[in-house]
């Protein structure tokens, strides 16, 4: 089947390999032709996995998994940009249209002290399940729950706290930082919980049990620069982090 | 080998809870002593692992993903069905559990599918309780939206990212058994051996997906909640790392794979644009609440969408079936879409795809109110094709989803292996021939939080299962075996690479065991795969080595397991001479091209045992329904 509008481009790629975590990483160039404007960057990039396997090379490792961007396994930075330049989307759901013939593009793993890099693109996220695990939950056993209905919440709230659960944990908001802070991931979790009447007991415990965990790990602090909303993929709003800044001062004076 | 399905007596309304009542419990201070292990944190593994953590059991929990809550449940966009009946339009659990057979085009067991439509409530309350920030309406009630193949509202979600929230719910109550230290997480660890102690399953071989180290893990029990095996197709919907890897191993060392040709395909996809495609992207259900689907009359129409006048335009499911209209069942939708296509009424470039149109929905509610329902899957839309459909019609094809196939279990979720439970889309029990929409959640859902704490309990209890250790003959075995197979894949050095041989066994499996299949073309795909599966060991050219991060290591495995289950598709497809939901045979369709079953001779679970490469055993487990008499199926 062809592409739709059978327009192709030809690209230059300076994409970062690095063997595993301990040994050191560089640039490496390679040339891509004719790449169709209709194919997604991942798309791009297995096209180029195949060529490199076919004269022997080992194909660059890149993380990546529902590529409709829910997941948010897949994430890297392109041309200094997490998940590249355009605003709201992830890696994945990037296409080649937005590149010009000749382009040439810098492909780099995420940075941040907290995310060790694992092999050429891929990180070492966990300690976003470790900012989790610290008490981004509401603490209900299965089947201790009431009939669904009792639980009123007013449909303003229920968006506000739908707004801050849409983040997918990808980092790039980390990536994006000058400090490499976690707090626009983190107040997105305490953010959510505490828009919720269900989230309310634990709400105080919750935030300084995570905002601790976070420093804890080796994020660094805010300094409310903002980059992390402009490259987040589901355009999280800063707006939570003082949301999380208001509970923790609130928890910390009771 | 004698099939016991373990249905229990009694009115169905009352089977569960008597079942309940009859199985056996573990005290608490006896869990403990019990290590389960837990393959895959979708919503069934991550509710079921959450969930015996919080009974006191030791849980270890493996996914080869680096985050739990990476699992492709996160991408379900719709919704999630339970009969609440709160918009007091005639729901009811009985007339969830009727939809879901018929929907299912009675290939279900009415047992399982009650218990699943009875769980439903419950599955709503505990997400609620859990934070999942359901749709609200202005009083801050649940709001609820209509699906395909109901005719009730009975549908509760979050904006077009469902199936996310309540992942991300599962994931947070599983989060909070790691910190208690009840659960135990092994994240990019992969699955690729079962291990049998005295025919029981007792452990697993993993690798760790990161050093390349094979571990070794004993339990007293196994749970497989690891999805389904859509790609085998190479493109569908499905998560590019999603395997059948667990549990055709499973099914190797002796579960029998139920009903493995019952595939679904989704018929609101975006078409497959071009020859490097790597997955297709599906546009949820729900859209076709408000948009309609039509092609042209004319097969030669080169007009755009928005100039080809009304009378010219063949709304097709609205024609043929007046009352579900846009709303009828996936299996239905799908096969209609091809057939306008087929008789070369497709649209765009490719003339494979049919329009999906909301203008009258945005002139009768306006483009906010469209904005607020679809806002998200219409942003997706314009991401990949480039096309804005506030403006101008999407355009869709039908793509593989789903696979109603799976291992065979027994009421407790039980494989025909003691000790190993399948959960969620692993398994086969609950959809059918067709799953409806809004429903795999659910079953994801009540599998893992509500049936299986249970039915474990039972096992647990009426076995009595000393401890084993990994040092036991069987996990040596299956170690070495699981060595000999990566060290082959890395041996061959062949010419194609992993991708290569993957894409030519989906276009096999679609062109031949796709939406519509014939018996010569089965005949045909069996050699093809056969052939295709004797050059991939001779031909795959895998790089690198296996003490190291090595993705195509990882995907050369998958491929090798999805070129012998094909191969099962394929002959369990063949068998069954008759069309039902998703399975449409040429040779049996009503004189309106629907498909034609055969209650007489097919109302079973054709579940196969494995004998040995290219044989397999048919066993039968004959399906009876009491409660809802197979009818034609008829969305009229």
């Amino acid at each position: 089947m062809s592409s739709t509008n059978g327009k192709t481009i030809n690209l230059k790629l300076r994409i970062w390999r690095q063997p595993n975590s301990k040994a050191e990483g560089k640039f490496v160039d390679y040339e891509l032709k004719n790449i169709s404007t209709d194919a997604s960057f991942l798309e791009m990039l297995d096209i180029l996995n195949e060529q490199l396997q076919k004269r022997n090379e080992e194909p660059i490792a890149f993380d990546h998994d529902c590529r409709e961007g829910i997941c948010g396994t897949c994430g890297f930075v392109i041309n200094g940009r997490p998940h590249g330049h355009l605003r709201g989307i992830t890696v994945c759901q990037l296409h080649m249209r937005h590149f010009k013939d000749g382009e040439t593009i810098v492909i780099e793993p995420f940075r941040a002290k907290a995310f060790p890099i694992i092999k050429d693109l891929i990180v070492d996220r966990s300690a976003f399940d470790k900012i989790i695990q610290a008490g981004g939950y509401i603490s209900v056993n299965t089947g201790a729950a009431p009939e669904a209905n009792s639980i009123l919440v007013p449909k303003d709230d229920a968006n506000l706290a739908m707004d801050a659960a849409a983040c997918i944990g990808c980092g790039a908001c980390v990536a994006a930082c000058k400090n490499a802070s976690a707090a626009l991931f983190t107040s997105a979790k305490i953010s959510h919980l505490a828009y919720l009447p269900q989230g309310h007991p634990e709400r105080a415990k919750r935030v300084v049990a995570m905002v601790e965990k976070m420093d804890e790990l080796g994020f660094g602090a805010c300094s409310n620069t903002y980059a992390c909303e402009a490259e987040c993929p589901k355009m999280i709003s800063v707006s939570f982090i003082a949301k999380m800044n208001r509970e923790y001062i609130a928890a910390k004076l009771k | 080998m004698n099939l016991n399905s373990k249905i229990p007596s009694g009115h169905i309304s009352e089977k569960w809870t008597n079942h309940k009542f009859n199985l056996k419990l573990v005290n608490p201070a006896n869990r403990r002593k019990y290590d389960i292990i837990v393959v895959g944190t979708g919503l069934a593994g991550a509710s079921a692992a959450a969930t015996l953590g919080e009974l006191g059991y030791n849980v270890k929990v493996f996914t080869f993903h680096d985050s739990p809550r990476r699992a492709h449940s996160i991408a379900a966009q719709g919704g999630i069905n339970a009969a609440k009946n709160y918009k007091n339009d005639g729901d009811s659990v009985y007339r969830l559990f009727y939809d879901t057979v018929k929907g299912g085009d009675y290939r279900a067991r009415e047992a399982n599918v009650y218990r699943l439509a009875e769980l439903g409530n419950n599955i709503i309350d505990q997400c609620v309780a859990q934070g999942v920030p359901f749709a609200r309406e202005y009083s801050g009630l649940l709001d609820n939206r209509s699906f395909g193949g109901a005719q009730v509202s009975r549908t509760f979600y979050a904006r077009g990212q469902t199936g996310q929230q309540l992942l991300l719910g599962a994931y947070s109550a599983l989060m909070r058994q790691v910190a208690a230290g009840t659960c135990v997480l092994f994240p990019k660890r992969e699955m690729l051996e079962l291990v049998l102690v005295d025919e029981f399953a007792r452990g697993i071989i993993v690798r760790n997906l990161i050093t390349g180290e094979i571990e070794r893990h004993s339990g007293h029990a196994v749970i497989l909640a690891t999805g389904g095996y859509g790609n085998v197709f190479y493109l569908s919907t499905n998560a590019k790392n999603s395997n059948a890897t667990a549990i055709w191993r499973a099914h190797k060392k002796g579960a029998l794979f139920g009903n493995p040709c019952f595939t679904q395909i989704h018929p609101t996809c975006i078409p497959v644009h071009g020859e490097y495609q790597s997955k297709l992207t599906l546009m949820s259900e729900s859209l076709r609440n408000d948009g309609r689907v039509w092609v042209p009359k004319n097969p030669n129409d080169t007009r755009k969408p928005t100039e080809i006048p009304e009378e010219e335009r063949d709304y097709f499911l609205e024609r043929k079936y007046p009352s579900f209209g846009n709303l009828v069942p996936r299996d239905v939708a799908s096969r209609n879409a091809k057939q306008v296509c087929d008789e070369g009424r497709g649209v765009g470039s490719t003339k494979m795809a049919v329009y999906l149109d909301f203008a009258d929905a945005i002139k009768r509610l306006g483009k906010n109110v469209i904005e607020e329902r679809y806002g998200n899957l219409f942003q997706m839309y314009e991401m990949i094709t480039g096309e804005n459909p506030y403006e101008t019609p999407m355009m869709i094809y039908p793509a593989v989803h789903y696979t109603m196939g799976g291992l065979w279990v027994d009421y407790n979720l039980m494989s025909t292996i003691p000790g190993l439970f399948v959960l969620g889309e692993a398994n086969f029990s609950d959809h059918g021939a067709n799953r409806l929409g809004a429903s795999a959640l659910m079953q994801g859902l009540a599998d893992g939080y509500f049936i299986i704490s249970y039915t474990l309990a039972d096992f647990l209890a009426s076995n009595k299962l000393g401890n084993v250790s990994t040092d036991h003959d069987s996990f040596v075995k299956a170690q070495k075996d699981t060595e000999d197979r990566i060290k082959k894949l890395l041996s061959i050095k062949g010419e194609k690479t992993v991708d290569e041989l993957h894409r030519e066994l989906g276009k096999i499996m679609w062109d031949y065991v796709g939406m519509s299949r014939n018996e010569q073309g089965l005949k045909k795909a069996i050699n093809m795969i056969r052939n295709l599966r004797e050059e991939f060991w001779k031909n795959v050219k895998v790089l690198g080595d296996d003490k190291d991060l090595n993705q195509a290591l990882e995907k050369a495995g998958r491929v090798a397991d999805f070129m012998e289950l094909a191969e099962l598709m394929a002959i369990d497809a063949l068998h069954r001479n008759e069309s039902c939901g998703g399975h449409f045979r040429e040779e049996y369709q009503t004189e309106d091209n629907e498909a034609k079953r055969d209650d007489e001779n097919f109302a079973y679970v054709a579940a196969w045992e494995f004998k040995e490469l290219g044989k397999w055993g048919l066993h039968k487990e004959q399906l009876t329904f009491e409660y809802v008499k197979p009818t034609q199926r008829s969305y009229k």
